[in-house]
């Protein structure tokens, strides 16, 4: 993947067991992001203008941050985002992260992430590709399981 | 999922998508010998299967690649330990080919 040039706009989407409710509250309780988004404790009041920060679990790092640009519980959440992992992902410019909850048939509820914005951050783009995936994957054994995924 | 992956016109889609995002289906059917019906049907199990998420841009409909349903069989059959060697095997196909 490394000779690929990383998209610009990326699409994630699952299909999770689970209420709208629950997943937004996956979303936006840090109790439950630590156990699927690398450890991340992600704090916010998710208002609109407030800031979106995810920080190691003993918050000696930084691993991201933005603004809340549109939340509206349990189905939409639009925040800036820039990745802080790593030095040269810092010196990027913020891009765009959308999240959008949908009910769908059988008490199955789909999760769409959108991570867009990226033109001007190619290095954030291609550090992001694989993990959304990775997260999004590990939103869903939480909330069906009740366990984290293994690793 | 593996129904939708059995196909090589479907697989060809995928590949296109994952050079680039973000396509029409003008677009994608320009590069195939194929009525726009039959690009729209492989494009249709495509979207079923989930590999494929179409979303609206204006009046443009855009095609993209999801990779979660492919992460999601990586998670149920492959732990952290196995993956090492997986890659590691991975790595030496693709390494091989490049050189050949």
């Amino acid at each position: 993947m490394s000779t690929m040039t990383a998209q610009t706009t990326q699409v994630y989407s699952v299909f999770i067991k689970a209420s709208p409710q629950q997943i937004w509250d996956a979303i936006t309780k840090p109790e439950f992001t630590r156990k699927y988004f690398y450890g991340s404790v992600i704090e916010s009041t998710y208002e609109q203008g407030a800031s979106y920060r995810g920080f190691s679990a003993d918050h000696s790092q930084a691993y991201m941050d933005g603004e809340i640009v549109e939340a509206v519980a349990p189905t939409k959440l639009v925040t800036t985002w820039r990745a802080l992992w790593a030095p040269e992902l810092a010196e990027e410019p913020f891009s765009r992260v959308t999240w959008e909850i949908a009910p769908a048939d059988g008490g199955v509820t789909q999760l769409t992430v959108v991570h867009d914005e990226l033109e001007q951050s190619p290095k954030t783009a291609e550090s992001v590709a694989g993990g959304w995936s990775f997260v999004l994957s590990g939103m869903k054994t939480l909330l069906e399981t009740g366990e984290p995924l293994a690793g | 999922m593996f129904k939708a992956l059995a196909d090589p016109t479907r697989r060809y889609l995928l590949d296109r998508l994952f050079e680039r995002d973000g396509r029409t289906l003008t677009e994608l059917e320009s590069e195939l010998e194929m009525t726009r019906f039959g690009v729209m049907k492989h494009l249709r199990v495509l979207e079923d299967a989930g590999l494929v998420v179409a979303r609206r841009s204006g009046r443009e409909k855009l095609h993209y690649l999801n990779p979660v349903p492919i992460r999601l069989i990586h998670d149920r059959w492959i732990d952290k330990y196995t993956e090492r060697r997986v890659s590691a095997l991975v790595d030496l196909k693709t390494q091989l080919e490049e050189s050949a």
